[in-house]
């Protein structure tokens, strides 16, 4: 059965493949190759972030009765993950390689630690919490891929 | 029962708990090369002359544990998602206890003086212990421990198992206490400091990084499932055979194979790592790469290495043996893994944190730098390069010291300045930024 944790971690696993083609393009100076993978890795990122934010997080803010928690520090680092994707877009522009693979570090560094709490704790909660609900969400996301 | 509060970033501690510890190693590190500097060849006869057993604890509590310590405080609420009760105050005392421990252990080798040793006993003591019980908590809370949080709770009863009989040992030399069989119980100490402490970190640290930032396949389920504990056990056994029987041959016979067992494992799981990041997706140069991959072929060599000496006493009788193996595993294996990882870690840390601060704040208007303005490819990149010319002149050194000891202590002063420069450089790029980013008027 599709669950939640195996749909949004086997989405993790494929925007890391995605991050790093794009990054290993840009560092051999293929520039039109390296923009069109930062693209392709930046979408398949916002997708899933949305997919968190307006899907599996409600439904599990719903369920805990609140929206303080891990759903906050999720959404806070989205944030933090935004803004990085935004700087790396303007790198990508300026076909500034050094700009692009020091921010490509830093936000690889965020995003799986970010990836293993959600991995490790937030996803097996919601498998438990979200029941039926949550394997229709997550049907969605392996339909979407 | 749910823990969702084990999600928050606020137990994160501050920037200063790990960044004292980091910044400490490479002192110890550069006081040791300038001890070897100093005392040249003499430093390097046996393994058991006061003077390198002194420099052995200036490396492996000054810089491995202290940097192994800071690290675990840091990086439990991330991959345990429990973070480490009073972790400031733990913090600071580990470090201040471990800081005077390491010092007057020094002292206690070169002068061989009882108050001193008994001294710096307790100071180590009582720093371990502080960190040990804070450490385990946060270990023994978490609910559905992985792999990695397995393995890092063996690596504290390694330290555990360490911190106690290197007490024994020391209050057996120093004549404070009557103890028998100090030659079986020095090299019990030494094997669970290196193999169990050190070498069961790195194992289950490595499950879950090394797939994680070099974007590697997975390690087999089976060795993720199996080594940390069948090392452990086969640690356990050897312990048990020659702390309960040291002088009867049948279990000499014994306990050789068992130790050869845990051995092996450390074969396979550095054949394995160096497998796994062939494979790696992510194909960017990356300077802790080159410190990682240099770890475990020497973690390779010096296994074949032991087993040589172990069953060829051609190898094993030789006068320089043991000098090859602890210099490979300390300096060539732990010190390149932990060196590698500090330049992940701390510019890492620098941003986060500046980050945090920046979005607190809401202060768009400052830039904070990425983790590569906080030390260089290129300056990491040629402290690499100076880390293993200093092993290479080193290993030189255990078979000709008079030839190169002085360039192995120069290397290594060169390579550990370095590293120190580079962090107090990321260290004040950070402060720069912190002190811009302040709340508008």
């Amino acid at each position: 059965m599709t669950t939640v944790s195996t749909a949004m971690t086997a989405d993790h696993r494929r925007c890391d493949e995605i991050f790093s083609r794009a990054e290993e393009l840009v560092s051999s100076g293929n520039w039109p190759d390296g923009e069109e993978r930062f693209l392709a890795f930046r979408d398949a990122m916002l997708t899933h972030f949305s997919m968190e934010e307006d899907r599996l997080f409600p439904a599990f803010e719903q369920h805990m009765g609140h929206t303080m928690g891990p759903t906050q520090v999720m959404r806070m680092e989205h944030i933090q993950m935004r803004q990085l994707f935004s700087d790396m877009e303007q790198a990508v522009e300026a076909r500034d390689d050094a700009q692009y693979l020091g921010l490509s570090e830093t936000l690889m560094m965020i995003m799986q630690q970010h990836n293993m709490k959600e991995e490790r704790m937030l996803y097996p909660m919601m498998d438990q919490t979200l029941g039926k609900a949550g394997g229709e969400i997550a049907q969605l996301i392996t339909r979407q891929e | 029962m749910l823990n969702t509060a084990s999600l928050s970033l606020d137990q994160a501690p501050p920037i200063s708990i790990p960044f004292r510890f980091f910044l400490t190693a490479p002192l110890f590190a550069i006081a040791a090369g300038l001890e070897l500097l100093i005392f040249g060849s003499e430093m390097l006869i046996s393994r058991w002359s006061p003077f390198t057993l002194g420099l052995t604890h200036l490396i492996t509590l000054g810089v491995l544990s202290m940097v192994m310590c800071g690290a675990m405080l840091q990086m439990l609420p991330v991959i345990a998602g429990s973070p480490v009760p009073h972790v400031v105050l733990v913090g600071r005392l580990t470090h201040g206890l471990l800081l005077m421990g390491t010092i007057l252990l020094k002292i206690s080798f070169v002068t061989g003086s009882k108050p001193a040793t008994l001294l710096a006993l307790t100071t180590l003591g009582v720093g371990f212990l502080i960190f040990i019980v804070a450490v385990g908590i946060a270990l023994w809370r978490v609910v559905t421990p992985g792999a990695t949080i397995q393995g890092m709770k063996m690596a504290v009863i390694a330290l555990a198992a360490t911190v106690v009989l290197g007490i024994l040992v020391a209050v057996g030399y120093s004549g404070i206490g009557n103890l028998a069989h100090l030659t079986s119980l020095t090299n019990i100490h030494l094997s669970w400091g290196i193999l169990g402490w050190a070498g069961l970190l790195i194992l289950s640290v490595s499950f879950q990084l090394v797939p994680m930032f070099q974007v590697t396949p997975e390690f087999p389920f089976w060795v993720k499932r199996h080594l940390p504990y069948s090392i452990f056990i086969c640690l356990s056994a050897w312990l048990l055979l020659r702390l309960g029987f040291d002088q009867s041959s049948w279990i000499d016979s014994a306990a050789t194979p068992v130790l050869t067992l845990a051995v092996s494992g450390y074969l396979l799981f550095s054949m394995k790592t160096l497998q796994l990041q062939s494979k790696r997706k992510r194909r960017v140069p990356d300077v802790t790469l080159l410190f990682w991959r240099l770890g475990m072929i020497v973690l390779g060599l010096c296994v074949l290495l032991w087993v040589g000496g172990e069953f060829y006493s051609q190898i094993g009788d030789t006068q320089y043996f043991s000098l090859l193996l602890g210099i490979g595993l300390i300096q060539g294996v732990t010190l390149s893994i932990i060196n590698g990882m500090l330049y992940k870690i701390v510019p890492f840390l620098c941003w986060f944190h500046l980050q945090s601060r920046q979005m607190a704040f809401m202060c768009m208007t400052v830039k904070v730098p990425h983790m590569k303005e906080f030390v260089t490819d290129k300056s990491a990149k040629r402290q690499f390069y100076l880390h293993l010319l200093a092993l290479v002149s080193t290993v030189a050194a255990a078979v000709a010291p008079e030839l190169f000891v002085h360039p192995a202590a120069l290397l290594f002063i060169a390579s550990n300045s370095m590293l120190l420069a580079n962090l107090v450089l990321a260290v004040s790029r950070f402060r720069t930024t912190f002190k811009l980013l302040a709340p508008s008027a």
